[in-house]
């Protein structure tokens, strides 16, 4: 049961990275994107990584996602545009650049050795482990990540209050 | 079985409070509200229904046929999702030697579940709004989902002080911490910050800007007609169930009462159990309250309460009740 529910998750999360990429339509796009995070986090869900799963559909699927559809909708972008074909170098360097990504994930991948999925405890994936594991092990690029996030609200409002 | 349960009370509530909302609009205009239908009227949520669901069917030109039908079929499902987690009972309470727990789902992050739900719930609104290829619904819809992400961080923050004092994010141990003690006394501010967003998630009045008549025709139903509409306005309804439900759990003890501990288990339990029901109508009923005695904000208004006012007030909640959970 638990596999098949795996491979049912698997396969709607690729279907919908497929189709978020070859849909030719902005808005099926941003929807099939949406779908596609629901099904990585069912796929959190089955690792018991309950904090995880939620705060990944909080965040990308009613925040982010939420502001590409604005997007999308306030431009009316309902087909997609043939400007990007304008330069022929940057395909190039986007096909290099995703071997590249393939090939890092791949290798990171392939090197660590996952725990096996049977040991999950109940108290794995909770809020309370999970905060220990950031402000301990990893508590500096946890704070790094944090400095990055306010540069960038930073930066936004001051983008913003530009005219004045 | 208890999801079922709860599914018809879910949806009978519901039907209920657009005749009590009648009923209380009435009251307060000096009306007597709908009287036709049945003994006191008390039929019209069905006449209603039926009326609703013979309507002719019309989609508009130029419109998206899928994602027009999606909209309120989602708009709908996230409505009904919240009222999963809300705990009923005692986590396990005896009887007869057996274990009974009245709540659908204890998952360990069940706060942030809400959250979650919540913040998908704009997702029917977007797309019912953008299909419609009307640029009133566009302007209702992306009104109605500006909003509600403003006014989620300040709800976010706002329970935050109740997190740390009840040292989890599951509502059956909220609820079991507030045994002494409900948490409306002891973070008032909280309570306000997280009260007035609960109306701007839900799109009452005065936030109810989404659907501002006298600028927006009918805002982001403006095309709907027939059941797809009554999902719509069904599902606001939904989400006002919800959020009564929400906020008795989180800031009212939930089921606890005073004077729990005297009766006999079994008996507390069914106590209980009315005791939020209860609870849960008078917010529904504040709700109505608050509708019919405040005007609606101006849009820019409702933009400034929520960034300026809210969200650093909530901030400072934050600061404040952490610092007097970790130094006192």
């Amino acid at each position: 049961m638990d596999q098949v529910i795996f491979y049912g998750l698997a396969l709607i999360t690729i279907v919908g990275a497929l189709a978020t990429i070859f849909s030719r339509n902005a808005m099926y796009s941003v929807l099939a994107l949406v779908v596609t995070f629901f099904a990585m986090s069912g796929l959190y869900l089955q690792l018991k990584a309950e904090f995880v799963a939620v705060v990944h559909i909080i965040v990308y699927a009613g925040a982010i996602m939420v502001l590409f559809l604005f997007v999308v909708m306030m431009l009316n972008l309902n087909t997609v545009s043939t400007i990007i074909r304008s330069n022929v170098n940057i395909k190039w360097i986007a096909v290099l650049a995703g071997i590249a990504m393939a090939g890092i994930l791949g290798y990171g991948a392939y090197a660590t050795t996952l725990p096996a999925r049977g040991d999950n405890t109940a108290e794995n994936g909770t809020v309370k482990i999970l905060g220990k594991m950031l402000f301990n092990e990893y508590l500096l690029p946890f704070e790094l990540t944090s400095v990055l996030l306010i540069a960038t609200m930073v930066g936004v409002i001051v983008l913003t209050k530009k005219e004045e | 079985m208890l999801a079922v349960i709860l599914f018809v009370i879910t949806l009978g509530i519901a039907a209920y409070s657009t005749y009590f909302e009648r009923k209380v609009a009435a009251f307060m205009q000096d009306r007597i509200g709908p009287n036709r239908a049945g003994p006191l009227g008390l039929l019209q949520p069905i006449a209603d229904g039926v009326k609703m669901i013979f309507k002719e069917e019309h989609r508009p030109t130029g419109s998206n046929r899928i994602l027009f039908i999606l909209g309120p079929s989602i708009a709908m499902l996230t409505a009904l999702m919240t009222s999963a987690v809300i705990p009923w009972s005692p986590k396990y309470f005896e009887i007869g030697g057996q274990k009974y727990a009245l709540q659908i789902a204890d998952i360990n992050v069940g706060i942030l579940y809400i959250f979650g739900v919540v913040s998908l719930g704009v997702y029917g609104i977007l797309i019912g709004g953008w299909s419609s290829n009307n640029k009133y619904s566009l302007l209702g819809a992306v009104r109605a989902s500006s909003q509600m992400i403003s006014y989620e961080l300040a709800m976010g923050l706002s329970i935050i002080p109740i997190i740390l004092g009840s040292e989890s994010l599951q509502l059956s141990a909220i609820v079991e911490s507030q045994h002494e003690i409900w948490n409306v006394f002891k973070y008032p501010f909280g309570f306000l910050i997280f009260l007035i967003c609960a109306f701007a998630e839900t799109n009452r009045t005065p936030f109810d800007l989404p659907e501002c008549e006298t600028e927006l025709v009918g805002g982001y139903h403006t095309e709907y007609t027939s059941m797809k509409l009554g999902f719509f306005l069904f599902s606001e309804y939904v989400n006002m169930f919800a959020s009564s439900a929400v906020i008795s759990t989180l800031f009212f003890g939930g089921y606890h009462f005073p004077g729990m501990s005297l009766l006999p288990a079994g008996v507390a339990v069914l106590v209980g159990v009315a005791v939020l029901f209860a609870k849960i109508v008078f917010f529904i009923f504040f709700f109505m309250w608050i509708r019919w005695t405040i005007p609606r904000f101006r849009y820019d208004q409702l933009m400034r309460l929520g960034w300026q006012v809210l969200m650093p007030l909530a901030i400072l909640l934050v600061v404040v009740y952490g610092a007097i959970f970790s130094f006192i």
